[in-house]
């Protein structure tokens, strides 16, 4: 059967595929490629120059904001991805748990709600308790919607891996803690990588929280960028995208290998 | 597992969660229903006022006036985001179709490449919109060559390109679940039954791909009714939805109890979308 006759093709399916894929890059391409402009406008081309990411890099502000976000990420993906651990181990390894199901949904829940309902709940409940450190209130909100994109590899990992190894350690008389360390931990270390590198883009890039509970002094860097926005563009401002769109790339990239290879081998 | 981690283990995840959400939850709930402050935040008295907002102003002489401008900020969020997910699935099943045919390596590489955008940050993402659709940037060229007046920047449909550029993923991914679960045997079946293609998408492909577009929809719907940087920056603030509402009462107009009560409005549309899915979900469960 010629492909035109075989029912499974559709024509002009693949052509909108292709259009499609064109227009899912076209404006993070358009971002980079306007960054290298020489021009202060910012879409009119007049050749290339490095001149904004200088500016960038010289600019305070800026550089307070990435101090800002990289601790706040730092921490948070630290907290989130040891909360995932600890759920995920739990609801692997006891399916007949009371309220197991209601465990997992509750720690998904961050991906069930809207965002800018829980970071207007989390702002009312800290100015009732008076909680006005900005650098904290920031690591606790982002600690907790990080989770579940912590928690998904790790127990997508665990899911996949048998019991039989922490029990074959467990029969060797190794205390629970020992198999898990020494057996569990470096078998379902890449999703637990990855899940960190996940929570530690989806950190980086949060916007409507970090803009509703930062105080003076904890600007984030998708709230500088905001803005920066707000006060018009500027070639600077791509440059400043840019290098926020290269290091979620490249850390969602690594995330993405490390989880693939684990199911793969599992 | 020593009993004690079976509990312990949980113990952190639910005190994260309980602090941060289930608990500001029920504040919200108690905070809309409460009075507004003198200088922004609230006081502990009960009213029904800020719900009373959402429907009536109040008119010279301190009588009710029915006012629908908060239900026309209800509406739109409803309309914006319904066409949000009607475009994405329509988007989303060819292009699902055509990675799911495509050869293992291939696929791995185009789902990749679909998942990607979505871990770009959400503002430097709207911010390439604003760029692109502005009267200097290659879209807003296009418009003007062609004759188009005005800018196409702060209308709905700005909002719209936005929205289905922000969510695409979440629908391209079940839908592409769905599809490549599909026997190719019965597309078959429906050709040499004469069944044109067509026919076969029609009859065929769209049944059994129906759980997949169902939970995309989910998955786009109930983000984009909470949507905010779209309405913010492609909008222009002019074309208010419910996010940006919520938004405006917590920042400059300083009025949190009737902010918490259109965030409730906005929960409460949100759990009946999600309840309605798990009992579609329980449905299929018990028929299977």
């Amino acid at each position: 059967m010629s492909a035109n006759h075989d029912v499974r093709h559709y024509p002009g399916a693949g052509l909108m595929t292709t259009v499609f894929f064109l227009w899912l890059y076209a404006p993070i391409v358009v971002v980079i490629w306007f960054s290298f402009n020489e021009n202060r406008l910012v879409s009119v081309w007049s050749g290339f120059s490095t001149k904004w990411y200088t500016a960038a890099l010289a600019n305070d502000a800026l550089m307070d904001a990435l101090r800002v976000s990289l601790t706040v990420a730092g921490i948070a993906t630290v907290i989130s991805t040891t909360v995932a651990l600890c759920a995920a181990m739990v609801l692997s390894r006891n399916s007949d748990l009371r309220f197991a199901k209601l465990s997992e949904t509750v720690v998904n829940l961050p991906l069930l709600l809207p965002e800018i309902v829980v970071a207007v709940a989390t702002l009312i409940l800290f100015s009732q308790l008076e909680f006005t450190n900005g650098l904290l209130r920031l690591i606790v909100a982002h600690s907790a919607f990080c989770t579940p994109f912590a928690f998904l590899p790790i127990r997508a990992r665990l899911q996949g891996m048998s019991a039989d190894y922490e029990e074959a350690a467990q029969d060797l008389y190794a205390t629970p803690f020992t198999a898990f360390r020494r057996v569990t931990l470096p078998l379902i270390m890449p999703g637990v990588f990855a899940g960190a590198m996940l929570a530690f883009v989806i950190s980086m890039d949060d916007f409507i929280t970090s803009n509703m509970l930062a105080t003076g002094g904890t600007t984030t860097l998708p709230v500088y960028i905001f803005s920066l926005i707000k006060r018009g563009t500027t070639p600077e401002l791509n440059a400043i995208s840019t290098l926020l769109i290269v290091a979620s790339l490249v850390i969602a990239t690594l995330a993405l290998a490390l989880s693939a290879r684990a199911m793969r081998r599992a | 597992m020593r009993r004690g981690f079976r509990f312990w283990g949980l113990v952190p995840a639910w005190v994260l969660m309980l602090g941060t959400l289930l608990i500001p939850l029920m504040i919200v709930a108690i905070v809309s229903v409460a009075q507004r402050g003198a200088y922004g935040g609230f006081e502990w008295a009960f009213t029904l006022e800020p719900y009373r907002q959402i429907l009536f102003s109040v008119g010279w002489t301190d009588e009710l006036e029915f006012d629908p401008k908060y239900l026309f900020v209800i509406g739109r969020t409803l309309v914006l985001a319904g066409a949000t997910t009607l475009i994405c699935m329509m988007l989303a099943l060819p292009v699902a179709y055509v990675i799911a045919t495509r050869t293992p390596r291939m696929k791995t590489v185009l789902i990749y490449l679909v998942t990607l955008p979505f871990w770009v940050s959400m503002i430097v993402r709207v911010y390439a919109w604003l760029i692109i659709l502005g009267n200097d940037g290659f879209v807003g060229r296009i418009w003007h060559a062609l004759g188009g007046q005005g800018t196409l920047l702060f209308t709905p449909g700005a909002m719209l390109v936005g929205m289905v550029y922000s969510y695409i993923p979440l629908m391209v991914l079940p839908v592409f679940a769905a599809i490549e679960k599909l026997d190719p045997a019965l597309l078959e079946a429906g050709g040499d039954l004469y069944a044109s293609r067509w026919t076969t998408a029609r009859r065929v492909i769209l049944p059994l791909t129906w759980p997949g577009l169902a939970a995309g929809s989910i998955l786009v719907f109930v983000p984009a009714l909470g949507t905010v940087l779209e309405p913010m920056l492609l909008g222009g603030g002019k074309q208010m939805m419910m996010g940006t509402l919520i938004q405006t009462q917590f920042g400059s107009a300083r009025n949190w109890p009737f902010g918490a009560a259109i965030a409730l409005v906005l929960m409460v549309m949100v759990v009946i979308v999600l309840v309605l899915n798990a009992r579609r979900a329980m449905r299929k469960e018990a028929r299977s």
